[in-house]
């Protein structure tokens, strides 16, 4: 039974983890960047609705809701500002000031909330499921979570297939500037892009500090590079893949945890990407790129 | 024993034949063209004598030793040197280092010397600028030797991949579309150099064109490649002349 | 026309070298006249730990072409490998500085090791995915160390991934989580500097030869590079672990400046590894002497700041990214290339006269 709870865990850990990973998915597969902030940005979507619910004692559902909003707003406000500007840079001088943004948040988070610790109280209406006599114990969280992200992932496939926009989205990943002489407003197609993207990010904050309840400044940076890792682990670029990869991630780092070391579990999780890559270098649901000569 | 043996050459790509049964026979000395419509899978035979592509099936014999399936690298140290299509030069290096690359298998001290400056590396870097001054000074290139080599014009970014090539003293020298993207004067004073080259050199050449006036100006031999198969091969007037090559050029 | 190329080379490296000598000379009459504070004092090892780290991350993704976020893990294995054997040592070689000498070539020979070792695989790799990977190793690195146990008795060294039980006469060297404590404050700024400006003679030497030619081919063109007879992977597996060697040399710096050494998410995480590539990006890609001004400027700045207290690495922030805007947004770039041309413009009337 222990076992069961632990890989439970992991599924419910890797769904956070797959719904951060969407949007990195998304902004790099549209936007060709890594946006190393976005896993502030889940930080900060934390931080509003602990201080609209727990501090100003607003409606949690209605916290959530602004703070989604906030977030969606200061994605669209970063890639205005911060990342526009940058477009026909290298990748490298985007990726420094993405660094920057990324401390930027932090540092502003920091001198609002200070550097101690929150405990953040679980915003999940839903009661915990007890199975087999009460032997294995399901968490309101864990059920919420799946459900979300599952609910994520169809969302955003059959958006990006069905409407128009998610067209343009497609179409400027494949090709930039043909898409722009077709007609797709490139610059409205990246910041929806970011807008989609820091909006899941919100929603994975209060999901995975229900979950963990302690959040400090940093809370996002380290689930922001996992999710990143479950990017590539799935084939970046690809939403199935930004799924599936999220999910092993959160299952291998649980297990590892619980059989092997606490103290190796990151190591192992990022042990098990390279040799992913290294067998497949795109990734698990990635495309094969070849070089014409 | 001919400069350039190939038998059967063939390669598929998802299950569409690309080449199929090719072969070709190039004397030592000779300046050989490798003619065809778009897509017939001209830059496909280079990409396989030269080991980008491994072939499916057939065999390279390069100055009587078998080839085939080699690594890129390997190759040219056997002797085959090549320019490309879309050049490919080492854009952010200077004119002069983009040839000192070239010459890397024929002057070699290893990288502690170069570190510490021994004594070899000072002789071998004078003996390296001398030879590429030589290389860049018959494609005159040499007073833009500082520059680097993406701000070159384009007719001089093609020389500078020869002279590059050149380096590596090769047996044979692969050119694919050498004079892409030039005018019928810089075609002209092409025309001149790869003559010059193959003279200078001792040179065997094989070149992939399109431009008709070159290949009838300076190959004394053809093959023509359609849909991946040899259509025709030999002397270029009797080939050019050839009603099946006329046909696959023009149409029905 | 010969001299001429041979002297601009020369005269870029003369450059380099010169401002790390005038450095040195100012630092020096500074700390005769007494005039620097003790914070300033304090920070010379780790200026030059980090002048050491840029320059030669600079090796791997400036001359390289290949975007390395593990760098910090490099640094982290020079750190405990020369740490450790300085440890075990003790005072059993009667010098000092002789102890350095050799814990100096051990931290280079085990990062450059290791350099090897995950360059095989990872140089098979290309982009973000092989960015990717390098942060992948530095955090494994980093958590290995983290859960590494190793102790000595009278039974010989034991080495476990989880709490060792030593005999009574046993004692801990490395001690998991809280590391190893004991290092010989061997380095002074003195030896720091010779080894800054050693990094520099190796890395502006191997730019300047045969191999930095065959490295930066690789980098430009591969494909082309393999077509002149260029072996792709020994050149790529020799830049990767000379800069690793490299990053392990300042680790050793770094751990014989402290007297217990842990490996934190500060020090030897990706944050230290983005820390360094941001010296590298704002110093210039393939910039030497960039690089290593950027590593002293931005490790003084959040120093100079420190007035200001909270405040201080939210300006660090705001100067990084108004730095990239400013080189790199159109805008931007156009007002330079404006002023430029009206500098240039001001020159050449004066070369009339």
């Amino acid at each position: 039974m222990s076992f069961l709870s632990y890989l439970i865990n992991g599924i419910s850990l890797g769904s956070v983890y797959a719904i951060i990973a969407l949007g990195y998915t998304m902004v790099y597969g549209i936007a060709k960047m890594l946006n190393f902030a976005h896993g502030d940005v889940i930080m900060i979507g934390s931080y509003v609705v602990f201080t609209m619910a727990s501090t100003w004692g607003m409606n949690p559902m209605l916290a959530i809701v602004v703070s989604v909003i906030f977030c969606t707003v200061l994605g669209v406000v970063i890639e205005r500002v911060a990342y526009k500007p940058l477009r026909e840079a290298t990748s490298l001088a985007v990726l420094i000031t993405a660094i920057g943004v990324s401390y930027l948040l932090q540092n502003v988070a920091l001198l609002i909330f200070g550097a101690g610790t929150k405990s953040f109280t679980s915003v999940v209406p839903v009661p915990a499921l007890r199975l087999a006599g009460g032997a294995l114990t399901i968490s309101g969280e864990t059920i919420v979570t799946v459900i979300a992200c599952i609910v994520i992932m169809i969302g955003l496939m059959l958006f990006i297939k069905k409407s128009k926009s998610g067209q343009a989205m497609l179409a400027v990943s494949e090709d930039r500037g043909a898409a722009t002489l077709m007609g797709v407003n490139v610059n409205r197609t990246i910041a929806l892009t970011f807008a989609i993207g820091s909006g899941l990010a919100a929603i994975a904050g209060v999901l995975l500090c229900s979950a963990y309840p302690s959040l400090t400044p940093y809370t996002g940076s380290m689930p922001g590079i996992k999710a990143f890792v479950a990017a590539v682990f799935g084939g970046i670029g690809s939403i199935p893949g930004a799924f599936i990869g999220g999910v092993l991630l959160g299952v291998i780092e649980s297990l590892a945890r619980a059989y092997i070391s606490s103290q190796l579990s990151d190591a192992i999780v990022f042990g098990v990407l390279i040799i992913v890559l290294l067998v497949k270098p795109t990734g698990i649901l990635g495309k094969k790129i070849n070089e014409k000569v | 024993m001919a400069m350039l043996e190939v038998k059967n050459l063939g390669i598929s790509f998802g299950g569409l034949k690309a080449v199929n049964n090719f072969g070709i026979s190039i004397e030592k000395g000779s300046l050989y063209g490798l003619i065809g419509p778009n897509g017939a899978g001209k830059t496909t035979v280079f990409n396989m004598l030269t080991g980008v592509y491994k072939p499916d099936e057939g065999l390279i014999f390069l100055d009587g030793k078998n080839i085939t399936g080699k690594k890129t690298v390997d190759i040219n140290k056997a002797g085959i040197a090549r320019t490309f299509q879309n050049i490919r030069l080492f854009k952010d290096m200077s004119v002069l280092d983009n040839v000192k690359v070239g010459l890397h298998n024929h002057h070699k001290y290893s990288t502690i010397e170069g570190i510490l400056r021994l004594p070899r590396y000072f002789r071998v870097e004078k003996e390296m600028n001398e030879r590429a001054m030589e290389l860049l000074h018959v494609f005159g290139l040499e007073n833009v030797r500082d520059f680097k080599a993406s701000n070159l014009p384009y007719g001089e970014q093609r020389k500078l991949e020869i002279a590059r090539a050149l380096a590596t003293e090769p047996k044979l020298l692969l050119l694919d579309e050498p004079a892409a993207g030039m005018n019928p004067n810089e075609t002209g004073e092409l025309m001149e150099m790869i003559r010059f080259v193959r003279k200078e050199f001792d040179m065997t050449i094989l070149l992939i064109e399109h431009d008709m006036k070159l290949v009838s100006g300076i190959c004394e031999e053809l093959t023509v490649l359609n849909f991946g198969q040899v259509l025709a091969a030999g002397k270029t007037s009797e080939v050019l002349n050839d009603p099946k090559v006329i046909t696959a050029y023009l149409g029905e | 026309m010969k001299t001429k190329k041979i002297s601009k080379f020369a005269q870029t490296n003369l450059i380099t070298y010169g401002i790390a000598a005038a450095a040195f000379i100012v630092v020096e009459i500074m700390l005769l006249t007494g005039s620097m504070s003790s914070l300033m004092e304090g920070l010379l090892v780790p200026l030059c730990t980090y002048a050491i780290l840029a320059v030669s991350l600079n090796l791997t993704v400036g001359i390289l072409g290949e975007l390395s976020l593990g760098h910090a893990g490099f640094m982290c294995v020079g750190a405990f490998s020369s740490a450790f054997f300085s440890v075990c040592v003790g005072d059993a070689f009667g010098s000092d500085l002789f102890r350095f000498v050799i814990a100096i070539l051990i931290g280079a020979v085990t990062a450059g090791i290791f350099g090897l070792i995950i360059g095989i695989p990872v140089l098979r790799l290309r982009g973000d995915y092989l960015a990717i990977v390098t942060l992948a190793f530095g955090e494994i690195i980093k958590n290995v160390i983290n859960a590494l146990y190793v102790g000595r008795d009278s039974k010989g060294f034991h080495i476990s991934l989880s709490p060792l039980t030593l005999e009574p006469d046993g004692k801990m060297i490395i001690n998991g989580a809280q590391g190893l404590s004991g290092t010989p404050n061997d380095s002074t700024f003195i030896i720091g500097f010779i080894l800054l400006l050693m990094t520099l003679f190796i890395v502006l030497n191997l730019i300047h030869s045969r191999t930095g030619r065959a490295v930066m081919a690789i980098r430009d063109n591969r494909i082309a590079a393999e077509s002149v007879g260029v072996n792709i992977t020994k050149y790529k597996l020799l830049a990767f672990s000379v800069s690793a060697a490299l990053a392990g040399i300042a680790g050793v710096l770094y751990a014989h400046n402290l007297s217990t050494l842990t490996a934190l998410p500060r020090n030897f995480g990706y944050n230290m590894s983005i820390t360094i590539l941001v010296f590298v990006v704002l110093g210039g890609i393939g910039n030497i002497w960039g690089s290593m001004i950027a590593a002293v400027i931005l490790t003084l700045l959040p120093e100079m700041l420190r007035g200001l207290n909270d405040y201080r690495m939210l300006i660090y922030a705001i100067v990084l990214i108004v730095l990239m805007l400013f080189n790199w947004s159109p805008g931007a770039r156009t007002f330079r290339a404006r002023l430029k041309e009206k500098v240039g413009r001001h020159k050449q009337t004066e070369e009339v006269k």
